[in-house]
């Protein structure tokens, strides 16, 4: 039995798309991404010369500031800054600039589901376009568990609010490389299988947890793919003007 | 007597103090090749839990619980307001989770610790979605008087699993709460029935006590949970302050009574975590929501 969804997409199918860089100028990167009616603009500054207080001296640093579209500032930011923070230090090598500080800046243009998973890509954008090392991109996306046990990727804000529990999921990106497949596989599991971060809302059993991060990794990889296209595209674009 | 080059040579003139200081990460894998840790504990055992009912007398509902060092006090005030018109018999419960400077060298006056709020919205998530306080059951006059539950949570000392002590003691708060006894008086307003004694306001004429005597509420879907921590192939089972600052990626598991999964969160951290890895820790978690199960059994009883 298939799930009939509003705008007409099937329950793996992710909404349009479009990522652009380099947008800002003040900024050292920048970059907006939209997925549907969700976009997210993403600013990142740095690395500027000291840590905060109580931050290891010896690694990089980096603080988000989470702007809502509407409001004060809340704990349902402070949550959304505290996971961003520790999913950009988990994918940035911390060791190439230390004592610094790197600032990433996410301000939420239109919120219409899906929202942190977005502002997560966008921030990842942002850190590229900045030039920032990092080990692999975090790739991320929203899957919600319907009420019959199947599962529907990247929701809109009325599915979230219809669905009995959805979970944030964020996956390192998908590589493609010339060595042989043994080499980029642990615990006998592909590299890109590993979960980065997850957040859950609502209660589901652990096998449709599991279920939900199968179909996630799938679409990871389909993300990866765009992100590819993507940063080659404006790669051979500028190499074209300069 | 030259410098000695390599942490090798080191270790083996060093105090044990002062190696745990200097090398913490060595230390602590020393310990973890013989699958133990620094306080003896095997991988996968949680420290001892304690859980005291009823110490704040002022409060509807109160409970203190202690996991190892960490140690978490919930307070709940019950209150009456008018329900929103959009859920006329539901009552309302506010979190709030609060770090004072006394749990932990970190914390200063007057600046919010940065885990509090993050800590307070990830309670509140679960205590609501797990559904464990049946909302229509804190209503009082359908679309006029409901109850609202102020719950606060005062960490007294911070020593790693912030989140399981903290979720355990609002737990306990709610098991221990009894709601006081009211009555509608002739001006429609609820007013609170002190055992007995004559009212001095002549205008109440006539009490209808909107319900008898203190009730507890019934709570079903109990969650609990525990946090672990990956570290390489190992699974650490509720870690402690220091433990955390070495090893920075925790997974924390929810799991209620009847098995299902209220809350799976990871935030980051250097290790990825595969199915495996998280199976293993929903295992942990099952096993520590049996324990945390047969500890609240023990309390109601008192």
């Amino acid at each position: 039995m298939e799930i009939d969804r509003e705008d007409g997409r099937t329950p793996n199918q992710l909404r349009p798309l479009a990522c652009s860089r380099n947008i800002l100028h003040r900024p050292h990167g920048s970059a907006s991404w939209s997925q549907g009616d969700t976009k997210v603009l993403a600013a990142v500054y740095g690395p500027k010369a000291g840590t905060k207080k109580n931050e290891n001296a010896e690694k990089a640093c980096f603080e988000v500031i989470w702007k809502p579209k509407t409001g004060q500032i809340g704990k349902v930011e402070k949550e959304y800054e505290m996971i961003m923070k520790r999913t950009i230090q988990s994918i940035c090598v911390l060791t190439v600039n230390p004592n610094t500080t790197t600032s990433v800046i996410i301000q939420v243009v239109h919120d219409d589901g899906s929202l942190l998973p977005c502002a997560i890509n966008a921030a990842c954008a942002a850190l590229v376009d900045a030039g920032i090392p990092m080990k692999h991109l975090a790739v991320a996306i929203c899957c919600c568990l319907a009420d019959n046990g199947y599962v529907v990727l990247d929701p809109n804000k009325l599915e979230e609010k219809k669905m009995s529990a959805f979970a944030y999921l964020v996956f390192p990106n998908t590589t493609l490389s010339v060595l042989p497949e043994g080499s980029s596989v642990a615990d006998g599991e592909p590299v890109e299988h590993g979960i980065i971060t997850s957040v859950t809302h609502g209660v589901m059993s652990v096998d449709d947890y599991f279920l939900c991060v199968e179909n996630g990794c799938a679409a990871a990889a389909s993300l990866s793919a765009f992100f590819r296209k993507n940063f080659q595209q404006s790669q051979r674009d500028s190499s074209k003007a300069g | 007597m030259g410098l000695p080059d390599s942490s090798q040579d080191l270790s083996t003139e060093m105090e044990v103090d002062a190696f745990r200081r200097i090398f913490p990460l060595r230390f602590f894998e020393r310990h973890l090749s013989e699958s133990l840790r620094p306080d003896a504990r095997p991988l996968g055992k949680a420290r001892d839990t304690i859980v005291n009912p009823g110490l704040v007398s002022t409060a509807d509902g109160s409970a203190l619980a202690k996991i190892g060092s960490t140690t978490m006090l919930a307070a709940i005030r019950m209150e009456v307001m008018t329900p929103s018109t959009d859920s006329p018999d539901e009552g309302c419960i506010a979190l709030e989770f609060h770090m004072p400077p006394i749990c932990s060298p970190t914390v200063r006056p007057g600046r919010p610790a940065d885990a509090a709020p993050v800590i307070s919205k990830r309670l509140s998530d679960t205590i609501l979605s797990s559904g464990m306080v049946d909302l229509k059951e804190l209503c009082l006059v359908s679309g006029k008087a409901a109850w609202m539950g102020y719950l606060d949570i005062y960490c007294l000392n911070a020593d790693g699993a912030l989140f399981d002590a903290a979720l355990l003691s609002a737990v306990a708060a709610f098991s221990n709460l009894e709601i006081p006894v009211v009555a509608l008086n002739d001006n429609g307003r609820i007013v609170a029935i002190s055992g007995g004694k004559d009212e001095d306001n002549a205008s109440i004429i006539e009490k209808k006590a909107v319900n008898k005597e203190k009730r507890k509420l019934t709570l079903k879907n109990i969650p609990f949970s525990l946090t672990c921590i990956l570290h390489k192939n190992y699974i650490l089972a509720d870690p402690t302050t220091e433990e955390e600052s070495i090893m920075d990626t925790l997974v924390t598991v929810v799991l209620d009574a009847s098995d299902q999964m209220v809350s799976l969160y990871k935030s980051g951290g250097t290790v990825l975590a595969y199915s495996s890895a998280v199976k293993s820790c929903v295992e942990l978690a099952r096993k520590r929501a049996k324990e945390l199960k047969q500890i609240l059994g023990e309390m109601d009883i008192d």
